[in-house]
């Protein structure tokens, strides 16, 4: 598959704008002036990039507690988003979904999720409704191996390859579920292997690498826009940080990190892009200083947002 | 009057009238599809519809009702069909979590509208994983509604008026019902959700009936009325949003009530009634509130300890006399 030089800029763009979001969430959070927990996602950010590059805000992505990158990815305003992560009433859901359980509905993406595989059950819904209205639109479920011992990965995939739902599941192996290391709790090497048993492609593929990300997500969207079901990708990739802000990690040889760091995607695709004179150096920072100062914007935005009054807790009950 | 039908008739005509009303709504689940249902509600709804509409699936329970989800976010009216009540333990997850919060939690951005049907199955010898009646649950849940329909036409009337709410609607069915017939009167029936029906007026005890219990408490009523015992008998409909203001007005026009419903006295809607009333209508009451449950312990496939269990009017009698004694 051939990129165009501005499909691997927007990849690129997709990346750091993501990164950056997150990383100064880090420092927020550790400053004590962000409430509840914090999942993060750095150094799976090619997983969420390469696959909503091929989304319009009419496509569907369902995400995790790890959900930020996504959410960023598919193309959500970083302003509600920053000021819902402080909890104020200009947040995407008013303040009061946080960090866990965001929804940005304006640009397709349908939830986050603090129930771990939970998102893929939701989702058939998503692509049942696309295939009903027939549409060409499809449903993106994205979760980590960890959820892949749930029975919601288990009736999601088999309910979605019986009805012939067009829905991919994007499987992130970041190495953890949660504190456990993958080999404590999959006993297979490849979970895409899985896909198998419900009469789905499966393909494992190194997460970190955008490009492959993207053209695997081509042919799945390709392959669920025909009517032939669900579609699996096994994403190869390393979560940077803890399973939330705070956790220290004390489970993870020595060494690890450091290793995944070398391999971490955005330095990788900077160094592609700039063998490929794609871009010069001088234009990877001016990309790196419109992020920042994208998220620094949105900061200010939260940081200026009233906190919501409490008669907010007793609205949209019901409809 | 047309002529009479059996319940799960009028659940399934009710079914129909809002698939041909709105292209929306489909019916989705194990067994709704070609079979047309474990006890025929959704039978002939595949010829009319198509299997497009009408959607059998696997068996799993959690991923039916999170489809509903998904496709009700998305603007889609599923009808989901659960079977038996006690099968709603694989799926509490969606509605709990899911389902009911989705709506607040997203800030007002979607809406949930769904309809899931479950079975309660007391008095059939079915047994402890057959024949519970879990509506307490749900009934807990803000954002959720719960119906309980007694008779053919308010089971039809309620099944309109889930299928139009734009929330998450619990229909809870009594399997012992589907036998029942009644005319069903012409034109739309649509039977208000939250809204208590007083089925007769009396002045010496209220009665509260929830679901199939409505049976039961009439016969009560009727065989207090020959001792001399004036009964108001509501039947509540829906268990969420409760009704509260008709059964303060009934109270406070007898001093007396008695609740009867199928689930288990401890922590069922009957406390919820009861404390409510104690709150608020405290000054009116001549005698303490009276619940007529079941016990606290399993539901027995066996008879006579199945009998032992349910409520039923024998046992409502003796506790009505006990309040105006």
């Amino acid at each position: 598959m051939k990129l165009s030089k501005d499909t691997k800029i927007d990849l690129y763009k997709r990346m750091i704008r993501q990164r950056t979001f997150e990383d100064e969430t880090t420092k927020i959070f550790s400053g004590g002036e962000m409430p509840g927990f914090l999942h993060l996602s750095q150094g799976e950010d090619a997983v969420a990039a390469g696959t909503c590059a091929h989304l319009s805000n009419e496509d569907a992505i369902y995400t995790t507690h790890r959900g930020h990158g996504c959410i960023i990815a598919k193309g959500a305003d970083l302003k509600p988003m920053m000021a819902e992560l402080f909890g104020r009433i200009d947040g995407c859901c008013k303040g009061r979904a946080g960090s866990m359980h965001f929804a940005d509905v304006s640009t397709g993406c349908m939830g986050s999720n603090g129930i771990v595989g939970e998102g893929m059950r939701i989702a058939l819904g998503t692509a049942f409704a696309q295939k009903y209205n027939k549409t060409k639109n499809v449903t993106a479920v994205f979760f980590g191996e960890g959820a892949t011992g749930t029975g919601a990965f288990h009736e999601a995939f088999n309910m979605a390859a019986t009805l012939k739902l067009p829905l991919i599941f994007m499987c992130s192996i970041n190495l953890y579920a949660q504190m456990t290391p993958k080999e404590d709790h999959i006993a297979i090497e490849n979970v895409a292997d899985r896909a198998a048993a419900y009469g789905a492609p499966g393909v494992t593929i190194d997460g970190n690498d955008v490009e492959k990300v993207y053209e695997e997500v081509a042919k799945a969207v390709k392959h669920c826009q025909s009517g032939k079901g669900p579609y699996m990708i096994e994403c190869k990739t390393y979560r940077h940080h803890g399973h939330f802000e705070g956790d220290p990690c004390n489970y993870r040889p020595e060494g690890e990190l450091e290793q995944w760091k070398k391999k971490d995607p955005i330095v990788l695709y900077e160094k592609k892009l700039k063998k490929e004179k794609i871009v010069s150096d001088k234009q990877i920072q001016q990309l790196r200083d419109a992020a920042q100062k994208e998220v620094d914007e949105a900061v200010t935005f939260a940081r200026q947002s009233p906190q919501p009054d409490v008669e907010e807790l007793y609205k949209d009950i019901l409809a | 009057m047309a002529k009479p039908i059996k319940f799960q008739w009028s659940i399934n005509h009710g079914i129909a009238e809002e698939m041909r009303r709105d292209p929306n709504v489909f019916v989705v689940g194990e067994d709704v599809g070609k079979p047309g249902g474990p006890f025929g509600v959704t039978r002939g709804l595949i010829d009319e519809f198509g299997p497009e509409r009408c959607v059998d699936t696997p068996i799993s329970e959690g991923a039916i009702v999170g489809l509903c989800c998904g496709a009700a976010a998305a603007g889609l009216r599923p009808v989901a069909e659960i079977m038996f009540m006690n099968f709603i333990t694989l799926c509490v997850e969606e509605f709990y979590n899911q389902a009911s919060k989705m709506r607040w939690m997203f800030g007002g951005q979607v809406k949930q509208p769904m309809v899931v049907r479950a079975m309660t199955a007391g008095g059939f010898g079915a047994g402890p994983h057959h024949s519970s009646s879990l509506e307490g649950w749900f009934a807990s849940m803000p954002g959720m509604k719960v119906v309980m329909p007694s008779n053919p036409v308010n089971a039809k009337g309620l099944m309109k008026s889930a299928i139009r709410d734009d929330n998450p609607v619990l229909y809870v069915e009594p399997l012992s019902s589907y036998g029942m017939k009644m005319a069903i009167p012409e034109g739309e029936v649509l039977t208000p959700i939250g809204k208590a029906e007083v089925v007769q007026e009396g002045s010496d005890v209220t009665v509260v009936s929830i679901g199939r219990m409505r049976v039961e408490a009439e016969k009560a009523a009727a065989k207090l009325k020959e001792e001399g015992l004036n009964v108001e008998l509501l039947d509540l409909l829906t268990v969420n949003p409760l009704d509260m203001e008709s059964v303060y007005a009934s109270v406070k026009k007898t001093n007396r009530l008695a609740i009867i419903h199928e689930a288990k006295k401890t922590m069922g809607v009957g406390a919820e009634i009861a404390s409510a009333v104690q709150e608020e209508v405290f000054d009116w009451l001549d005698a303490p509130v009276a619940r007529v449950a079941a016990p606290f312990t399993h539901i027995a496939f066996q008879p006579a300890l199945e009998k032992h269990y349910l409520p039923n009017a024998e046992k409502l009698i003796a506790k009505v006399k006990e309040l105006v004694g």
